[in-house]
């Protein structure tokens, strides 16, 4: 069986899951591989969701925003655009290939390009091959840190 | 007061009255040349010449300065005074042997021969020095001025103080100055408004409907001269030191329509707008329709004439891949009532070179079956070169159509005198300015977008701002006022509603885990974030939240909660497609 990449794909709410909507709506095709979560801005974007998303099995993350000027928010995609490569760096740290996370602008108006994105990125992830993440024998405290926030809530809670 | 007697009338007129003016009042035509009556009287011209009798003695006196103190009586068309101003215009026929207004005032007074020889045959100017004296006196400029005396005498032009206000040439009584558009568009004649007046009216229907001044034109804003505007308005309501203001307006809901702009279609080469006068946009010619226009509604070529053939072509810049891919919509529509309106102004052929017919509306297929009927001649393919004709036959037009008839499947070569070309309608230039200001978002057509093409067509993606009309996509007038009604209506449910609803959605900072980093108060572009200065942590306002979520991903100690967005949501999202 050949290797079907899961992504998931971190889409604004304004912008690129408009433009994930207006390509469902002009009948473009392709690859179900990206799994969307809707956010309501890229700045929401967490580091800790796409270290996430990698640990529970992802083989890469995209994250899809307004495009530059465009962010409904102003200025959310400008702190997404920074978080990325430091995000990027912190990958390579736990021996992630930083072609696995992808950032794109896609704007509500791109249905095409959102086609685009999502069909190269798809090919870029077929050809790294599966993440071997799962694999590793992984510390059962380590979930802990990626939910620290989780935690900290059972424990007030 | 005093008494004068004119031409056997008699008038009370108050003292220092010229002539002039008391012959105007009783409704005695005095003819007159470099007389304005927004300018000093300069009485160079002598045309106005009429008689004085005082007691026994007689003067021959220029009415347009003569200014009445005595009871007087005046005779403007004595023996004397007729054969003086034929002499008079004799000389000024020799002077300016080309002006059209001093041979009419000849031939008025029955000058026929000319008994002086003409120094040059093409010369308007009399030397009256109306443009010297409005130059310097109501301009400030000084730009013209007169050199030598007698027969030498000149008017010479500084060029380097002029600023091409046009005002000379307005006051020349002779035509001599003329202002001329050095490299301006080919436009049809007709339609060449010339240089703008720097007062008038923004359009007919202006609210309010008062004229205004244009800056950049007007004489006094460059020169602080002039203010004849404000000489003869009779309720003083001109203010020139009114200053452009800007004003800020608290609202809650703002409807953009911002509408369209044409395309130009200079750049297609191949339909010779621009290089032919006779090749006019829609806009063109539908201003040239409107009764109100300056060939009052009537369909004429450059020449003046009637068409004897118009071509209309469809889709000039619309369903073209080089241009816009989309259909403009409105075209095919107007272009049928073009034809209609040809059809029934002019007995001229009309052609229809279309790509696909879209009468799409209430009556809109039945009013194409009623134009063919009319006999239009509609030809299925789109026109692709206008070229002038090499060679003429009689009653035929001057400019070549070629096409292809797809349905006979031939190429046709249709002469004709006039094309319309149905330009495209485009998004205008400045929507992305726009759209960044009020924070929506323009689609790859330029067109503003709504939130969604069928379930919220006039809202955009930011609440409180609705689209109506054109610079949402091309749309035809019914669309345009249903979709305004609609944004009113929608703006009117907010209005009505007293207060606004706020979205479930909105970030909450956890007292207990904000360690007061403020961090987060600056990372907000709605400045929603606040310091508390007395918890010593971060306070959100959601009134003024717009739920980004920016803070919560931000935040060290992971205190806010992004309310229908939270961690925990998204980690579980994460878990159950990965699952």
């Amino acid at each position: 069986m050949s290797f079907e990449p899961r992504i998931i794909g971190f889409l604004c709410n304004w912008c690129s899951y408009t433009g994930a909507d207006l390509a469902g709506t002009a009948r473009l095709k392709y690859p179900p591989n990206v799994l969307g979560i809707r956010v309501m801005c890229s700045g929401r974007v967490d580091p800790g969701f796409i270290l996430e998303a990698f640990r529970a099995g992802a083989d890469g993350v995209l994250v899809c925003g307004c495009h530059p000027g465009d962010c409904h928010y102003v200025e959310g995609n400008y702190k997404c655009l920074r978080r990325i490569p430091l995000t990027k760096t912190l990958l390579q740290g736990f021996g992630v290939d930083s072609r696995r996370l992808r950032l794109e602008w896609v704007s509500a108006s791109e249905g095409a390009l959102f086609k685009d994105v999502i069909t190269s990125f798809t090919e870029q992830i077929r050809e790294l091959g599966p993440l071997k993440l799962k694999e590793w024998n992984f510390d059962p405290a380590m979930p802990d840190v990626v939910y620290a926030g989780t935690k900290l809530e059972a424990a007030h809670a | 007061m005093i008494t004068v007697t004119i031409d056997g009338k008699e008038a009370q007129v108050k003292e220092e009255t010229t002539i002039l003016n008391a012959a105007r009042e009783l409704g005695i035509k005095i003819p007159t040349l470099c007389y304005n009556e927004l300018l000093e009287p300069y009485a160079v011209c002598r045309v106005c010449t009429v008689e004085v009798v005082r007691g026994k003695r007689t003067r021959l006196v220029t009415a347009c300065n003569y200014p009445l103190r005595e009871s007087v009586t005046v005779h403007t068309n004595s023996d004397r005074v007729k054969t003086l101003r034929r002499m008079n215009l004799e000389l000024l026929m020799a002077q300016a042997p080309d002006a059209e207004i001093i041979r009419e005032m000849a031939a008025e007074l029955g000058v026929t021969l000319v008994r002086f020889s003409a120094k040059d045959p093409t010369n308007k100017c009399i030397l009256c020095g109306l443009c010297v004296q409005v130059c310097s006196e109501v301009v400030g400029m000084g730009a013209i001025g007169m050199r030598e005396r007698g027969s030498k005498r000149e008017i010479i032009t500084y060029p380097d103080l002029c600023i091409l206000c046009g005002a000379c040439a307005k006051f020349c009584p002779t035509g001599h100055i003329k202002m001329t558009d050095i490299g301006g568009r080919i436009l049809h004649s007709e339609l060449t408004l010339g240089p703008n007046a720097a007062i008038s009216l923004p359009f007919r229907q202006a609210i309010p409907n008062v004229p205004r001044i244009h800056q950049d034109y007007c004489i006094h804003m460059k020169t602080g001269e002039c203010m004849l505007c404000a000489k003869v308005c009779t309720k003083n309501a001109i203010d020139f030191d009114q200053k452009d203001e800007f004003e800020e307006i608290d609202v809650g809901a703002v409807i953009v329509a911002t509408g369209f702009q044409d395309f130009d279609p200079t750049p297609m080469k191949q339909y010779g707008y621009g290089k032919f006068p006779n090749v006019l946009t829609a806009g063109e010619f539908e201003q040239m329709n409107n009764a109100a226009s300056p060939t009052g509604g009537k369909i004429v070529l450059e020449n003046g004439k009637e068409p004897r053939s118009i071509a209309i072509f469809h889709c000039i810049g619309s369903r073209d891949d080089n241009y816009h891919k989309y259909c403009s919509r409105v075209c095919c529509m107007y272009a049928l009532k073009f034809s209609h309106l040809v059809k029934e102004k002019t007995n001229a052929e009309v052609y229809e070179l279309y790509i696909d017919m879209r009468a799409f509306g209430k009556g809109y297929e039945e009013f194409y079956h009623r134009l063919l009927e009319e006999g239009v001649n509609v030809i299925r393919g789109k026109g692709s070169e206008v070229v002038p004709v090499t060679r003429k036959r009689a009653g035929e037009g001057e400019l070549l159509v070629h096409c292809e008839d797809t349905l006979i499947g031939k190429f046709r070569e249709i002469p004709v005198d006039m094309v319309v070309l149905c330009t495209a309608l485009e998004a205008r230039a400045d929507a992305p300015d726009l759209a960044r200001k009020l924070n929506i978002s323009v689609g790859a057509d330029g067109w503003f977008i709504e939130a969604h093409p069928k379930l919220a067509p006039v809202s955009t993606t930011t609440d409180g701002i609705f689209l109506a009309g054109a610079c949402q996509g091309a749309k035809d007038i019914p669309d345009s006022v249903a979709q305004g009604g609609a944004a009113a209506a929608q703006v009117l449910r907010l209005v009505s509603q007293g207060e606004l609803f706020l979205d479930a959605a909105y970030a909450v900072i956890r007292e207990e885990f904000c360690s007061g980093c403020k961090m987060c108060n600056g990372l907000c572009p709605y400045s929603a974030i606040s310091f508390d200065e007395v918890k010593k942590i971060s306070v959100v306002s959601t009134a003024q939240c717009k739920a980004c979520g920016t803070c919560v991903a931000a935040c060290p100690s992971g205190a806010i909660v992004a309310r229908h967005f939270t961690d925990e949501q998204i980690y579980a999202q994460i878990e159950g497609v990965l699952a």
